[in-house]
């Protein structure tokens, strides 16, 4: 549970604009190490944004974030050391389309970390070993279920060795039946103690996994909470009239 | 290949019937093998110009391009400047000022061949710079962002990640500027390249006999052309097949 005097991630009043529109408005939030946080909420209410600053795939405009003791701002060093230390998966998978799988998974090991190609391989394997598909890994991407290819996108992020580990949306572009694969790789990934932030509207996974739940709307975190708490007794009525609208669909 | 060979038969008894003069040309008369032989011996010389002038045309292309890509609006400027310049010159004025205005310019005098060369890849560099352009456009963001998430700086993200996709997705481009060049390459007879092109007009002019010459010299394009179309087609399929 959330440590407040170690926070991995601290977010002091970070707001971030596209254009005009706002999409975070002086967001703060404190995970610790091993926390894992599920953020939901409905589209456009800024919950992508949030996770995307912590690796700075978006600039925010004012504010603070601090990982792992590091001030993320534009400083060429720090940002390596961030993204060092974050991993991503994405909606989309995101996937090298012309790389085998073993390969998307050792182009970063080799070229960042400075692995050699044995060393890379083994460790490659070793993950994908962890995700459940070896025996995919002379395959190209596109040759793969969207399921096998999520679960690729974890063990490339995996390979890196990252402290924490950020999902935006990684089951929303899955057929139902593949969801179920994918939830199960995060599930165990969340049980062996790694700092995860996921963005998803899979509210049993949020129930079972999640540590503190965060609802966000119209770009502010309107509810933070352990999930038997928000769930049952949801303080706000934008959170109350959101869950209704998710657990009835 | 069959009509194509059906039009050639047709043009060659047309000329047989005619005032047409094809002895010049005729393989089985001792005359004309040996002007037939002077013709292609400028095949080495165009296709040696124009893969030496595509070869630096796509890495100046490359090296043109990247500035355009950029946030900064120096490096754009830079682009756009070029871009804009080289293509606005017809690549024979080019070829002229290359080739005569240069030296006076710098006082380095290129020889004929390497000059050709110059003003080709000069010329074709804009037109690589755009195409390099809108093949690494054409790559979503979230591949950028994936190379982000796993630290790949610039040059790793282009070198492994955006080029070897985008120059699958241009080779098609890529292959027509090669069709492209091995047509303007005949441009550089102009100079006394001993090409394709400058042979023919040679033949022509101790043999006053034209048409029969410049036929054959469509078809010696005609046929290189067709190969070398075939060859990108044949290149296009297995790095299909390599990704199936």
């Amino acid at each position: 549970m959330t440590d407040p005097k170690t926070p991995l991630i601290t977010m002091r009043d970070v707001s971030k604009y596209f254009g005009d529109f706002q999409a975070l408005k002086a967001v703060n939030l404190d995970v610790a190490l091993g926390e894992r946080v599920v953020v939901c909420g409905p589209s456009g209410s800024g919950k992508s944004t949030l996770i995307r600053c912590i690796n700075r795939l978006e600039a925010h405009e004012s504010g603070e974030i601090v990982v792992d003791g590091t001030i993320l701002t534009d400083n060429k060093e720090s940002l390596d050391k961030i993204r060092g230390n974050v991993g991503m998966v994405f909606q989309q998978f995101n996937l090298f389309p012309h790389l085998t799988v073993l390969e998307n998974l050792t182009l970063g090991p080799r070229r960042v970390l400075g692995l050699s190609d044995v060393e890379a391989d083994e460790r490659g394997m070793k993950y994908l070993e962890r995700v459940q598909i070896p025996d995919q890994a002379g395959k190209f991407p596109r040759q793969l279920s969207g399921g096998q290819q999520q679960r690729v996108a974890i063990a490339r992020s995996l390979c890196m060795e990252p402290r924490i580990l950020l999902f935006d949306e990684p089951t929303s572009a899955l057929d139902p039946e593949m969801i179920a694969e994918v939830l199960d790789v995060m599930t165990e990934l969340a049980s062996s103690g790694m700092t995860m932030i996921v963005v998803t509207h899979e509210m049993g996974f949020a129930r079972r996994v999640a540590d503190t739940m965060v609802f966000m709307d119209k770009g502010e975190i309107v509810e933070v909470g352990p999930p038997e708490d928000v769930f049952t007794a949801p303080k706000s009525q934008r959170f109350a009239t959101f869950l209704q609208q998710i657990l009835n669909h | 290949m069959k009509r194509f060979m059906i039009f050639t038969s047709l043009i060659l008894l047309a000329g047989c019937s005619g005032n047409w003069g094809w002895y010049v040309v005729d393989p089985t008369n001792p005359k004309g093998l040996i002007n037939l032989k002077f013709m292609f011996s400028g095949m080495y010389y165009t296709i040696l110009l124009s893969v030496t002038a595509i070869c630096i045309s796509v890495v100046v292309g490359l090296l043109v391009a990247l500035p355009g890509l950029s946030d900064k609006k120096g490096w754009r400027a830079f682009n756009r400047i070029y871009v804009e310049i080289v293509r606005a010159v017809p690549i024979l004025v080019l070829i002229l000022w290359v080739y005569y205005g240069l030296p006076t310019l710098s006082g380095i005098t290129l020889n004929v061949f390497w000059a050709g060369v110059l003003a080709l890849a000069l010329s074709d560099s804009a037109f690589q710079a755009e195409i390099f352009r809108a093949g690494i456009q054409s790559i979503s963001k979230g591949q950028y962002e994936a190379a982000q998430s796993v630290s790949l700086n610039y040059r790793d993200t282009m070198r492994y990640v955006i080029l070897p996709q985008a120059i699958r997705r241009i080779l098609p481009a890529l292959g027509n500027q090669l069709v492209y060049m091995l047509k303007m390459s005949s441009l550089v007879s102009i100079i006394g390249m001993q090409e394709l092109t400058r042979k023919a007009n040679e033949l022509s002019v101790s043999e006053y006999r034209p048409l029969e010459i410049y036929t054959v010299l469509v078809l010696e394009y005609l046929a290189l052309i067709l190969i070398v179309s075939a060859g990108v087609r044949w290149f296009e399929r297995r790095l299909k097949a390599s990704e199936a």
